[in-house]
């Protein structure tokens, strides 16, 4: 993985987490968990819109948004009784905003293993980021053709 | 056992009702000297949301698991890992978690595998716990370490490994996945290849009973009469028989292997934990599609 495609934020998570302790990257997680801003009403009223994300074993549906100007808005909702999988969505949902198509596809897509947060979390779990974050950048390659 | 037990009439009918307590006998109890409240959870953030007061965490993956050999931890890792929660060895156990007792029951499972006599399920979990407006603390409490003696796990009595299922067809097997995962359908999404198994189905003779199904609508577990017409009745078991359950990782079968054990007295259950993500990826084993056991 190379720094140069890391886009800023998703690099500044990344140094935030490699900073702390094992312990305390599971509480910077849980912060990141309760940050997780809610749906906005268009979807919250519409569940059919969004796609469930199979890999997660709690219920985690996510809808992407490309804009006239190719700039890429992510949704995800999760339970409160998974924060691990709220905490994992509000990293992406803050690392990503406001770039581009093509800035969103040149995520690498082992950004979530990068972060330090395999031992404190477990390899298995961490799965279920990266298939969060597959999933957004297929919508985003999918949205973005149509457009 | 070491507190006495929590005498409530629903558990009396069960084969081993010291093997739960209420959540009402855990309020009255907590702080009690000789008892331990463990919290093992699905979600490894769930505890650090909030829990019972004085309860600490004990998490599947990074806790009970080997970090390098697909096993559980050792003797000395077990000794140390309970010891530093303040867990002796003749302290009373008691173990609640997320989705149902998920894996708590697997936690318990671990417990059992290293001989711990005094081990119980909080029926209901947290959701019983929740529902009843029962208080959580954010505040992790710091016991002080005490020694846990290293005990070999016992890998025979109550865990079976592949070469054990092979020689074990013929005799009653219980599928504790969804329907879904049983008959060996798959949801294969654009780019995202079904993972953890490369063939799909289930043990030829095995009967499906996905493992919620002992579940009661508020989370605590079904009766007895309720647990005999599933287990008895639909799939066929026979008080006395020996059983192995399994799952996909062996977790949601240790639930089930505490209902059979505990609940419904079977002596020889054992849960197969390499489950469907060895079986399903070894070479040359018999599987069977569809939604029928099928015939060895």
């Amino acid at each position: 993985m190379t720094d140069t495609a890391l886009p800023d934020a998703l690099a500044e998570i990344r140094e935030e987490f490699l900073a702390l302790e094992q312990r305390d990257r599971l509480q910077l997680l849980l912060e990141f968990s309760q940050e997780l801003p809610p749906l906005p009403e268009r979807y919250a009223d519409h569940p059919d819109l969004l796609e469930r994300v199979v890999e997660c074993q709690s219920p985690v549906f996510l809808f992407v948004e490309v804009d006239d100007d190719r700039i890429v808005h992510v949704f995800v909702t999760a339970p409160k009784e998974a924060p691990t999988t709220r905490g994992f969505a509000s990293i992406l949902v803050q690392g990503l905003a406001g770039l581009t198509v093509d800035e969103v596809l040149a995520v690498p897509q082992d950004y979530p293993l990068e972060i330090g947060l395999t031992e404190a979390v477990s390899p298995l779990r961490i799965r279920g980021m990266m298939a969060l974050l597959g999933r957004i950048q297929r919508q985003v390659a999918e949205k973005s053709a149509e457009a | 056992m070491a507190i006495e037990t929590d005498p409530s009439s629903e558990f009396t009918a069960f084969a081993h009702p010291e093997r739960l307590v209420s959540t009402e006998w855990l309020a009255d109890h907590l702080g009690q000297p000789g008892l331990v409240v463990v919290e093992s959870d699905e979600d490894v953030l769930l505890y650090e949301t909030g829990h019972i007061e004085g309860a600490v965490k004990i998490d599947w993956h990074t806790d009970l698991n080997d970090p390098v050999t697909r096993d559980y931890l050792d003797g000395a890792g077990f000794a140390k890992l309970v010891g530093s929660k303040g867990i002796a060895r003749d302290t009373t156990v008691v173990i609640y978690g997320d989705k149902n007792n998920w894996w708590a029951a697997y936690a318990l499972w671990v417990f059992t595998l290293f001989g711990h006599e005094d081990v119980r399920l909080l029926d209901g979990g947290r959701a019983k716990w929740e529902a009843e407006g029962r208080p959580y603390t954010t505040d992790v409490p710091t016991p002080t370490a005490v020694d846990y003696p290293v005990v070999e796990r016992d890998d025979t009595t109550y865990r079976a490994f592949k070469e054990q299922v092979l020689e074990h067809l013929g005799n009653p097997l219980i599928d504790v996945r969804s329907p879904e995962e049983y008959s060996g359908e798959r949801t294969h999404m654009p780019a995202y290849p079904e993972e953890g198994a490369l063939r799909g189905g289930h043990i030829p003779t095995a009967k499906s009973v996905p493992w919620a199904r002992a579940v009661a609508e508020n989370g605590s577990f079904k009766s007895r009469p309720e647990l005999e017409a599933i287990y008895l009745g639909e799939a066929g078991l026979t008080p006395g028989d020996d059983v192995i359950a399994y799952c996909r990782i062996g977790e949601r079968s240790s639930h089930t292997w505490f209902v059979l054990t505990h609940l419904l007295g079977f002596e020889g259950v054992r849960n197969y934990d390499g489950s469907w993500t060895e079986w399903g990826s070894a070479v040359r084993v018999p599987i069977v599609k569809g939604t029928e056991p099928g015939t060895l």
